[in-house]
Order: structure tokens, then C-alpha cells, then sequence
């Protein structure tokens, strides 16, 4: 059978460019880098070759690059670690309503230790407004958290606007972005964003899964979850996922490299794509929009239900999902098109679907042909 | 160049079995485990299937294991998460001056948020007494952690006394058995632990994934939030291929592990013997209770990293204390709780042997040490004075 996978943003396969780098990194240079001798040594450059290609990657300091365990620990530790810490300067956070799980539970589980969080509504398309964040803000406001690109929908926020009025406001205030769906596919630039702290993860730009990073601005000071033997600054102890910290940087690379060639091609499936719905497929409820990210399209179906026709397009071979992929296994309704407005019924029918750079004009006439046909069988028997 | 590794205990490489299993799960197999599509389910059930291996392995049930980063993570979502749970039991810890800094360092954040902590010594072998355990024990008691084997020192601690008295008096029993698995008899019932560290690269597994055994009905307080990935206990994408090479890394450990064992530890034993007979030089760590692969030694009048980098220039691996720290100026916490005066925990040299390691290579080690002594001694103002003496 045919496969064409469109779940780019639940996660990708890895180059296998990427795969060679963490081969060699596994089978060749495979010391601890915190290791004196040779084979230390060499591992340590590894690491900081690494380093700085992130850091190059979004014009920062090399230093001001920490290697994690993934984009879920790079959200929590940006959000819990900088509460904890600047806990007596104030005790309030602001947020997005539509942020991914691994900061909205950060952020209620600082409500539990005594923060207030104001979780800001978004718009229809997703959006949250500049003036609402500066009017959120208190005097006490330790942290915004908003991220670049939704990774349901694709909304992207408008980063400069925020970061310049959340500094105009309290120049006090640490601004956090979670760049997790942007990072290789949009420009990242927490310079221009005035963000102190950006999240990052390899598994969605063709890198391994189980590796992430986090850029802190030197200046930031923040409360470690772990404590150990010292790597990362102390930030983030542990032996380093040394394969995962190489591939990462040579997916990093690779994205970066072909930065607007790939967002153009990006661009131009979701375009061909949204077209061949609109004639194709009556009724349906668009929740992203031309704006929004270029590798990410989210629909309701009107008259289905998106598990289903998820469930349906797998049998033939085309991979998509209803939403975030953390969300999957349970039936919950997606906060993020609640929040946006959308009704009970659409939320139950959505589907999102992810390109990859890797995927074909031709693969996408293939799935938009299943995805017709699956909606029509479905139609034919809900409708009647 | 030769190319002999002697720092096992550092990090090791992985095995080619390992990475053969791991290799399908970066661009064949890649979905997302919590994805409902059939490429989701493809690698959830792998995952799953590495989850049997690991329980197998150590004598646990499948779901009493999660997966994390590594042992640092392990150690302290157990120290932390254990303590913060059972918070209205009681607030006092136990363990000991010699554990890895990812546990005693836990163990002492938590201190300064209130905890009471007992910092058990060591004797000069680096053994905690199971004595001193019992005595420390109060009514508040609720966590004792002591660590299997030594990372330093290859002390062999005796865990499963301890355990089982925690067990009896109903305190949570945490041990770091990172550098015992595959070379120790390991099952979680024998040793009464209710939590377990280990890390992958240390058998032979890849860096960065890690397990934490967590004994059914073990109140833990969770670390990190974000979506549902071992059962909440450590959310975040799942590291698939690494999860899945340590699967077969604990396979491939508990597998013949008494051979494997007996024929490291006779080389250690070779390793150690030709060592001593360089004069001043004395053996750390216990004698006989001692991990297969850990050589420790203090070379009077000689600095440890100047061993090492002489020994580096000689295609030979080593260390000269943990990994973590060896890149620090500050003695070893494990030599000075030992009570070595600070000079010859200075000149402390770990060599730790694996699989690979042969016995050629260890002869070629003990002819080439006595000069690298020498040459290093004859720069050493130190040495000069005492032979004046
Ligand atoms: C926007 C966003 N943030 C954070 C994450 C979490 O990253 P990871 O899966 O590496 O833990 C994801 C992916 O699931 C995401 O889409
Ligand atoms: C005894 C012990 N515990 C914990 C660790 C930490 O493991 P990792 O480096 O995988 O985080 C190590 C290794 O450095 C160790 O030797």
C-alpha cells in the first residue's frame, strides 16, 4: 500500500544525513564529554560544534544554548524555573489559552503553588492580541509565555509586537517563546522577539526524538529541576544524549540552510492542498488560515468525526491526526479550537494535517483523493 | 595508536546489537507512540516491548517502569518526587557521603526546603554500614537511598540488608544501581527497593535514556507536565530508538552477566595487582566487595589528571573520579569521606574495565605506568623532599 504521512507536526522520520552523524557519534566518538582523555575531549567538541550551530541558527551566543531531554522539559523547566526562582520578586505569569500542554500544565501547577496565571483568548484565528499581553500585565508580572507557531493550527503569534511591549511595560518582565513548531520551517529569532528564553526540539524538524534545547539569555536566572554532576552550566545535569545533541544540530543545519526554499515549498502544498478541498469537499471549517504557518492545515469536516476519518485515512495509507499528537489517546476536545471559538461539533470533526519538506505535490493529490472519498462514504451514512 | 578504553564507567560504547535494534526506529519507524494512526502504534508497541525486556531484566512488571533521560533524571525525580509525596508522613532523609552527586545533591536541595537529611559516613572502604542506617532511622524516616555500587570506588554496598529494613519499618527504599547492572546480580524484589536507577550508556546502551523502576503503589510526586507519555510520570516525546537500544542493552546484560563478570573482575584483579607493586601506591575502595571492573588506586606524589593525560598520550582511557567532576579542581567527595588526606585523593587513578577490554591490553598498561610514575614523580618538588626525608 501507498503511505503518504502528513502528521509532520506530531513528529518526522529522520534524515538519514542526520541518522550517519549519530551513527558515527554512536560507534566512533563515543566518549563522555566530561571525560579528561582524548575521546572526552572529542565528544566535548561535538558538543559545542552543536551548540553553535543552534545558536548560529538564531543569531544568539553559543553559550546561551542548554541541551534537554526534549521540548516538553525545555517548556517546563522555561516556565517552573524561572517562577521558582524569582518567586520573591513577584507571583504572576501570563499566558496563552492556546499553548501547548507542557506549558499550560506547567502553569497550573504553579497556580498550585500559589502564582497567579492569566491565560489570554485568542481570537478566530488563533491570535492573541499585543494589547491584550501588556494590558494582562501587572506590576509583579514575572513571566509571558507565548509561543511562535500553535501546533494545531498553525497560528502564528505576533512575537516582535509582544516582546516590545511586554519590555516597554517592566523591562523586568522575562518573556519565554515555545518556537517548538516554527524552529526550521519560520525564521526563530529571540533577538528581534526581545525573548529571554526560547524552547526548542529535534524530533520535529527531521532531528531524533528525545532531544531539545533551550536558549536562556545569559542574564536570566533560573531553578534547575535536577541536580547532578554539572553539565549544561548546571542548568541541565546528566550525561548528554550525545547522537541526539549531533543529529539535532544537523537537522538544524539542514532546515536552516534551505530555510526559504522549504517555507516556499511549505507554502505552496498547503495553498494546492487548501484548494483542492475547497472544490472538492462542501461544508467545511477552516481553522487555519493563509497567515499561519506554512507547513500546518487544520479543517472540521462538518458531518464527521475526526477520529474517524483519521482511523478511515490510515487504513489507505495517509498518516494525519485530530490535533496535538500528546492529545491523542484521550477523546478530549482540543482546547485550542475551543478557544478560538470554535463549536463543539467542528472541534469533534477536525483534522490536522503537517507537511514535511519531504512530502510531494503528487503524495497530496493521492491524500486529498482518500480524503474526499472517505468523507463522502462517511456523509453518505450520517446524512441520511 | 593503540586505543585502550579504561573508563567504562564513564560511558561506554554501544553495542552493536543495540544499535542494530535501534536503527529501524529513526527513519523507518518513526511515528509518534502517541500518535492513533498505524505509524503511532508501530512504535508504541515497540516501546512497549522494550518495557518487557527492561522489567525481565530486573525482575519488575512492565508497568513499574519508566522510561526518563538518564540516571541524573531518575535519581532525582525518585529523591524528589518521593520525598515530596510522602511530605505528610514525614520530612526525614537518609543517605550516604559517597552516593553520585545527582543523589546527594537532590538530597541536599531538598534540605535547604526543610527536609531533615542524614548524610551517612563511610568507612575506609567506602562501605556504608547497615548499622549506621538502622541507628539513623526515625520515626519521621521516609526515604533511604543508598547506592548499589560505588561510581569511584567500586564499593559494593549492601543494599539488600538495608532495603529490607526499610521495607519493614515502611520506608521507601531508593538505590542508584547505575554502574552495577550487568556486572551485579540485579532483581528488585531481592534488593526490597521500591525505586531503581539505571542509565543506558552505561551498559552499553546510548546516552541520554535512562529508567526508573518504581515499585507498584510507590507514592511519587511527578516532575514534569505536558501530555500523557508514561503514564504522566515523565511527559514529553518518547526517546524511541534509545529506549529501544536499552531494551535490548538490558538483554543483552542480564545475559550471561556471571561470565562476563568473572572474566572482568580477573582482569581487575591483574590490573590491580601489577598496579600495587609500583611503590606508593595504595588501593581505594574495598577488596573484595567490589564492582568487577573498578580499578582505584592513589599514586603518592603524583596528580591524578597528570596520570591521566600521560596516559591519554599513550592511546590509554582513564579517569580520575567520577566523570562529572573529573573536570573539577576539587578532590573526590567519595576519596575525602573515605578519610584519604587530600594529597592522595589528588592522585587518585580510575581505570574501570568492560566487555571489550583484553588481556594484552592490561599488560600493556602495567609496562607502560612504572615510567609514566616515574617520569611524573622525578617533576615532583613533593616527591624530592619526602625521599630527602
Ligand atoms: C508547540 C509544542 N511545544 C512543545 C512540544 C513538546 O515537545 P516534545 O515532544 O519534544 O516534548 C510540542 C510537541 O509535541 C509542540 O508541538
Ligand atoms: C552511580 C551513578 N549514578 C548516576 C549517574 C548519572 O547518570 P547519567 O550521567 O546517565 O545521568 C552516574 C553516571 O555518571 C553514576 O555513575
Amino acid at each position: 500500500m501507498r503511505e503518504v504521512y502528513l502528521d509532520n507536526s506530531a513528529t518526522t522520520p529522520v534524515l538519514p544525513e542526520v541518522a550517519a552523524v549519530m551513527h558515527k557519534i554512536h560507534t566512533d566518538t563515543y566518549g563522555n564529554p566530561s571525560s579528561l582523555h582524548r575521546m572526552g575531549v572529542e565528544a566535548e567538541k561535538i558538543k559545542r560544534r552543536a551548540r553553535r550551530t543552534l545558536a548560529d541558527a538564531c543569531s544568539v551566543k553559543e553559550s546561551e544554548i542548554y541541551f534537554t531531554s526534549g521540548g516538553t522539559e525545555a517548556n517546563n523547566l522555561a516556565v517552573m524555573g524561572v517562577a521558582r526562582r524569582l518567586r520573591r520578586r513577584g507571583l504572576h505569569l501570563v499566558t496563552t489559552q492556546v499553548e501547548h500542554p507542557s506549558v499550560l500544565y506547567a502553569c497550573r501547577l504553579l497556580e498550585q503553588e500559589g502564582f497567579a496565571l492569566t491565560y489570554l483568548p485568542v481570537d478566530r484565528e488563533g491570535i492573541v492580541s499585543p494589547a491584550a499581553v501588556a494590558d494582562a500585565m501587572r506590576a509583579d508580572t514575572l513571566l509571558v509565555s507565548v509561543m511562535h507557531v500553535n501546533n494545531e493550527v498553525g497560528a502564528i503569534q505576533p512575537l516582535a509586537e509582544i516582546g516590545a511591549l511586554i519590555k516597554k511595560n517592566n523591562s523586568e518582565t522575562l518573556f519565554h517563546v515555545d518556537a517548538v513548531q516554527s524552529f526550521g520551517k519560520l525564521p526563530v529569532q529571540p533577538l528581534l522577539w526581545q525573548a529571554d528564553l526560547v524552547t526548542f526540539s529535534a524530533h520535529k524538524l527531521h532531528g531524533p526524538k528525545g532531544v531539545g534545547a533551550l536558549y536562556k539569555r545569559q542574564a536570566v536566572h533560573m531553578e534547575p529541576f535536577f541536580h547532578g554532576g554539572g553539565q549544561e552550566d548546571g542548568l541541565r545535569p546528566g550525561t548528554e544524549n550525545m547522537a541526539g545533541i549531533g543529529g539535532f544540530a544537523e537537522a538544524a543545519r539542514l532546515a536552516t540552510a534551505k530555510l526559504s526554499a522549504h517555507a516556499l515549498a511549505l507554502s505552496k502544498l498547503k495553498k494546492n492542498f487548501s484548494a483542492g478541498i475547497l472544490a472538492a469537499i462542501p461544508d467545511i471549517c477552516w481553522n487555519s488560515s493563509e497567515e499561519g504557518a506554512p507547513h500546518i492545515l487544520n479543517i472540521s469536516v462538518a458531518g464527521t468525526r475526526g477520529e474517524v476519518l483519521v482511523h478511515a485515512l490510515a487504513e489507505e495509507g495517509v498518516y494525519i491526526s485530530t490535533g496535538a499528537a500528546c492529545h491523542s489517546r484521550r477523546p478530549e476536545l482540543s482546547h485550542v479550537l475551543l478557544a478560538m471559538g470554535r463549536k463543539e461539533k467542528d472541534v469533534e470533526a477536525a483534522l490536522r494535517f503537517s507537511f514535511s519538506p519531504l512530502n510531494t505535490e503528487e503524495a497530496l493529490v493521492y491524500a486529498l483523493e482518500k480524503l474526499q472519498a472517505a468523507v463522502l462514504s462517511i456523509r453518505r451514512v450520517t446524512r441520511r | 595508536m593503540k586505543k585502550i578504553y579504561l573508563d567504562h564507567g564513564a560511558t561506554t560504547q554501544a553495542n552493536p546489537d543495540v544499535l542494530e535494534a535501534m536503527l529501524p526506529y529513526f527513519s523507518e519507524f518513526y511515528g509518534n507512540p502517541s500518535s492513533i494512526h498505524s505509524f503511532g502504534r508501530e512504535t508504541k508497541k515497540a516501546l512497549e516491548e522494550a518495557r518487557e525486556k527492561v522489567a525481565a531484566g530486573i525482575g519488575a512488571e512492565p508497568r513499574e517502569i519508566i522510561f526518563t533521560s538518564g540516571g541524573t533524571e531518575s535519581d532525582n525525580i525518585a529523591i524528589r518526587g518521593a520525598a515530596r509525596a510522602l511530605q505528610k508522613k514525614g520530612n526525614h532523609l537518609i543517605t550516604s557521603s559517597v552516593e553520585h552527586h545527582a543523589v546527594l545533591d537532590a538530597c541536599l536541595a531538598l534540605k535547604e526546603e526543610g527536609y531533615e537529611l542524614t548524610v551517612l559516613p563511610v568507612d575506609e572502604y567506602g562501605m556504608v554500614s547497615v548499622k549506621d542506617v538502622e541507628a539513623a532511622i526515625t520515626n519521621k524516616t521516609i526515604l533511604i537511598s543508598i547506592m548499589m555500587a560505588n561510581n569511584e570506588v567500586g564499593t559494593v554496598m549492601p543494599v539488600a540488608e538495608i532495603g529490607k529494613m526499610a521495607r519493614e519499618r515502611g520506608i521507601t527504599f531508593h538505590t542508584d544501581a547505575v554502574q552495577a547492572i550487568g556486572l551485579l546480580p540485579l532483581n528488585v524484589n531481592d534488593l526490597y527497593c521500591d525505586l531503581l536507577s539505571l542509565s543506558a550508556h552505561k551498559f552499553y546502551g546510548p546516552k541520554g535514556v535512562g529508567i526508573l523502576y518504581v515499585r507498584k503503589g510507590t507514592k511519587l510526586d511527578v516532575f514534569n507536565f505536558g501530555g500523557a507519555q508514561e503514564r504522566k510520570m515523565r511527559p514529553g516525546t518518547e526517546n524511541v530508538p534509545g529506549i529501544i537500544g536499552m531494551g535490548k542493552a538490558v538483554e543483552v546484560a542480564v545475559a550471561d552477566r556471571e561470565k562476563r563478570s568473572a572474566r572482568i573482575s580477573s582482569l581487575r584483579d591483574k590490573l590491580i595487582q601489577g598496579l600495587l607493586k609500583i611503590e606508593d601506591t595504595r588501593l581505594n575502595g574495598h577488596p573484595e566487595q567490589r564492582l568487577p571492573g573498578n580499578v582505584n588506586v592513589s599514586v603518592k606524589y603524583v596528580e591524578g589528571e597528570s596520570m591521566i593525560l600521560s596516559l591519554d598520550l599513550k592511546g590509554i582511557a582513564a579517569s580520575s573520579g567520577s566523570a562529572c567532576t573529573s573536570g573539577s579542581l576539587d578532590p573526590s567527595h567519595v576519596l575525602i569521606a573515605m578519610g584519604l588526606d587530600h594529597q592522595l585523593a589528588h592522585g587518585s587513578l580510575r581505570m574501570t574495565l568492560g566487555t571489550d577490554n583484553t588481556e594484552e591490553e592490561i599488560d600493556y598498561v602495567l609496562a607502560v605506568m612504572p615510567e609514566i610514575v616515574a617520569r611524573l614523580r622525578s617533576m615532583s618538588s613533593v616527591y624530592a623532599s619526602s625521599k630527602k626525608e
